[in-house]
């Protein structure tokens, strides 16, 4: 009885035929008439209140005994943030936007059980202002390629069987049972793919050189230590779409001959650690992970280590550290990591897009991927479009599209009908690009030239009211808390850049101040030992080449011309517009606007603390901001 | 061409010599011939007056760290054609290499990374030497009193010769510290008083205290710049 039950309990594949027969059986299993509900699980949408969706869902249809009628689950990140919670009704997909728990039982009335469309909850083009009912027509979606995001609405992250239904270990078959480890890597450098974390090493070389690296053990790393302000593209492949990576981690190590994995993720991920935890632990029962993976003769665990929240362990070499238990230090790459990696053995670190853009190219082959990109880059590359901007959210496109089609087709647009100024790619290392280069194409190799970078896929879109010193200056003081400590360029510089720009933003800016930060900037480039370092100053380096006119007004006139820096603005009333009505004075927190009333007001400059409150609770434009 | 192999101040004619594990560079346009698997700061100590490379956080007798990057050199390996800067305690000598040890680039990098430091070490005496030598008169920038470099020279002689890792690297960025074990400043039992880190000290920012342990320079930062850092000293009594 008790080996019938542990037969019936066991789920490991011992095969490709019981991976295959498995697939059939849910797919066969599946009832094509139910509807689906995807409720966007994202971290995002549960910043929003999609918890509170989802209970409400799974309420309702426990109470009206719903659930043969409806496939209810809760996905990954669909990427429209802005517009969370997003709720998805299949088969036709039918988009709805900004869901509340209230809006669920007209859900379930109208859409689930008549299929129609709930008017209020659809998106509404702001160009047409026409309602967009199925999630395909919405223009955030159809300029976008989402080959890795795609899965991420469709599957529940949790639920390994939905990950196998759509396809998924087939290119772990593939790759057991058909390619050779030669092969697989062959694959992968004519697939022209590169290093989605930042630097854009062609990964193929990596494997290759990992391949014939000679050692007893072999290791194979994730890099899931996402850290730039604003970016969360890595954070939602783990939280949406966890075996994507994990297969594409099992198909690495196959290649290079590795038994050992890890997965290096902040702690500050919960549920990214949660998914991917949980992930682990199915892959393992259906025997994707373990010794002899459906009986190849291959054997390959994979572990996962919680980083302590320092950006610098992003860089590979502070990652090792810290895995190794050591201080989260970055150390000379005289020697290549393929060679000397973890505990001084050849291992193969990439990214978590990167890993997860394996399986894609294994199933689908290297001439369809090459296809896609441009020259020297190939693929499509996630970013995280933030800022002021209509749609934030994850965006995943194919390399080479232009900025301003990422900026106004996909991206809706400035905020508010505001001016474009600049876009910051590449996380806080990234340059300011401005307006005169928007149509500049976004690769590997046309982002460096603008002085500027790919990074991790961060993008920050900044409008007039942005002002360029106080953006140097975020960045700069960002990056000085984050340095490690180590180099004297990064430590000393970073902290001297630091205080200039803090200085410049204060009004007590010097015309010198400006060759001192050129010369910091060098020695960071020339001197510092990591890369946080030697890109460090790229914000300051292209807002001073863009933008000098504004550290000019800065530093000459004392003025801030974005209206940003407190020290340098004055807030003052028109007596012509001014109604007297009072109400800036109520707002007032420091009682520093007297006036009559229906007479004009006026602002006591010595007791104003420039928060901005008059300036925004005027409804006549009357208080003046300069 | 006769090769030469040099160990200090030795030239030994090996031209004829088999199975020797020797690698022939190029160094300030002086061709040498030198034992593998060693550094270019290493290779450049042992063999007198081919180049001076200066370096705050070296010291032959610890693992290199390349912290100060006073020892950054320019170095080809591609017969001449490209040039890049390298930490010259880290880079391993390598057949055929190109290493420029003073260009203008380097002169200049290296009065670039002397200016930070007599602006975090004024009154320091080896930085006012190389401040001297590289012609850096006054830092452009804020300047501190503090004597500690944050070489590691202490953290590694205590871990590497004594073995006792009595003292550590704490803290990141301009926080970064040198302390005892739980973030402490007095040493406890983990020391044995041996004084190596004061010894190794290249700007004598460690003492030897009257109780016969060391006393370990404290970062001087304003209590209000420390904002939302952990720091032991920044927790009220009770937790701290």
């Amino acid at each position: 009885m008790v080996e019938q039950v542990r037969k019936l309990l066991d789920k490991k594949l011992k095969n490709v035929q019981e991976l295959e027969k498995l697939r059939k059986t849910i797919l066969d299993n599946r009832d094509t008439s139910r509807i689906t509900v995807s409720v966007c699980g994202g971290t995002g949408c549960r910043a929003s209140g999609a918890e509170a969706v989802v209970e409400a869902f799974a309420e309702e249809i426990e109470k009206r005994e719903l659930q043969v009628k409806i496939d209810f689950k809760e996905t990954g990140c669909h990427g429209f943030c802005e517009r969370g919670p997003v709720v998805v009704i299949g088969p036709k997909k039918i988009f709805y936007q900004h869901v509340q728990p209230e809006d669920v039982q007209e859900i379930i009335n109208e859409t689930v059980l008549q299929g129609k469309a709930v008017k209020r909850l659809l998106y509404v083009d702001p160009a047409t202002g026409e309602e967009i009912t199925y999630e395909s027509d919405v223009p955030f979606y159809n300029k976008q390629t989402r080959l890795i995001l795609g899965a991420n609405g469709e599957i529940d992250p949790t639920d390994i069987e939905q990950y196998i239904a759509a396809g998924g270990y087939s290119a772990l078959s593939k790759a057991l049972f058909q390619l050779n480890p030669d092969k697989i890597v062959n694959e992968i450098t004519s697939a022209g793919l590169r290093g989605r974390g930042g630097g854009g090493f062609p990964t193929g070389r990596k494997w290759q050189s990992c391949r014939t690296s000679r050692s007893d053990v072999k290791y194979v790393l994730c890099n899931a230590d996402e850290g730039d302000p604003g970016a969360y593209q890595d954070r939602s492949i783990l939280e949406g779409n966890p075996h994507s990576v994990i297969e594409g981690m099992i198909i690495g190590a196959y290649a290079i001959g590795a038994s050992q994995g890890f997965v290096y993720v902040r702690n500050e991920y919960p549920l990214a650690v949660e998914h991917a935890r949980i992930a682990l632990e199915q892959a393992m029962d259906y025997g994707f992970l373990g010794e002899n993976i459906l009986d190849s003769g291959f054997s390959f665990k994979i572990t996962i280590n919680k980083g302590g929240g320092a950006f610098v362990c992003g860089e590979s070499s502070a990652l090792i550290a810290s895995l190794e238990g050591k201080i989260g230090e970055p150390k000379s790459k005289y020697t290549h990591m393929s060679e000397k990696g973890l505990w001084e053995k050849p291992s193969l670190l990439n990214n978590v897009k990167t890993w997860a853009n394996v399986p894609l190219i294994i199933n689908k082959g290297a001439d369809w991927y090459s296809k896609i990109g441009t020259a020297g880059s190939k693929g499509t590359m996630i970013f995280s479009l933030v800022g002021k901007i209509n749609n934030s959210g994850l965006v995943e496109v194919p390399m080479g599209i232009t900025l301003r089609e990422m900026i106004y087709d996909i991206g809706g647009g400035i905020l508010g009908g505001k001016k474009f100024k600049a876009v910051q790619t590449g996380g806080p290392s990234g340059g300011c690009i401005p307006e005169q280069f928007l149509d500049t194409h976004v690769d590997f190799d046309e982002l460096p030239k603008l002085g500027s970078m790919m990074g991790s896929g961060g993008m920050i879109v900044m409008d007039e009211d942005t002002c360029m010193v106080d953006v140097a200056r975020y960045f700069i003081n960002f990056l000085k808390g984050e340095s490690c400590g180590k180099c004297v360029p990064c430590r000393e510089g970073l902290a001297k850049m630091s205080d200039i720009l803090d200085r410049i933003t204060h009004g007590e800016g010097k015309p010198e101040d400006l060759d001192t930060m050129m010369d910091l900037a060098e020695i960071l480039n020339a001197g510092a030992l990591c890369a946080l370092g030697r890109t460090a100053a790229n914000p300051v380096i292209s807002t001073l080449k863009y933008f000098k006119d504004e550290y000019m007004a800065h530093i000459n006139e004392k003025k801030c011309p974005a209206g940003v820096c407190r020290e340098l603005i004055q807030y003052s009333i028109d007596p012509e517009k001014c109604t007297g009505c009072g109400l800036c004075a109520r707002a007032c927190s420091m009682n520093a606007i007297s006036g009559e009333k229906k007479e004009p007001h006026v602002v006591n400059q010595n007791m104003c603390i420039k928060c901005g409150v008059c300036y925004d609770s005027c409804k006549f434009g009357a208080v003046i901001k300069q | 061409m006769t090769k030469y192999w040099i160990d200090g101040e030795k030239a030994i004619d090996i031209s004829e010599a088999d199975d020797v594990n020797s690698v022939s560079f190029t160094i300030d346009d002086k061709d040498v011939v030198v034992s593998g698997g060693q550094s270019i700061l290493e290779a450049v100590q042992r063999m007198s007056g081919i180049a001076n490379i200066p370096a705050l956080c070296y010291h032959p007798a610890v693992r290199p760290y390349g912290a100060c990057r006073l020892c950054t050199v320019e170095a080809s390996e591609d017969g001449g054609k490209n040039f890049k800067f390298v930490a010259a305690c880290l880079y391993p000598v390598k057949e055929g290499i190109i290493v420029k040890t003073s260009t203008e680039k380097v002169k200049k990098l290296r009065k670039g990374i002397i200016e930070l430091l007599l602006a975090r070490c004024p009154n320091t005496r080896i930085i006012q030497e190389l401040a001297a030598e590289y012609g850096v008169e006054k830092p452009r920038f804020s300047v501190g009193d503090q004597d500690c470099i944050l070489c590691g020279l202490c953290v590694r002689a205590c871990q590497e010769i004594i073995g006792k890792s009595a003292i550590s690297l704490v803290n990141r960025g301009i926080y970064k510290e040198v302390a005892a074990p739980f973030y402490a400043y007095e040493l406890g039992e983990g020391c044995i008083g041996c004084g190596d880190c004061a010894f190794v000290c290249p700007t004598g920012a460690i003492t030897m205290g009257d109780n016969g342990k060391p006393v370990l320079p404290r970062v001087k930062i304003p209590y209000a710049e420390i904002g939302a850092m952990t720091s032991r000293e920044k927790l009220p009594a009770s937790q701290g």
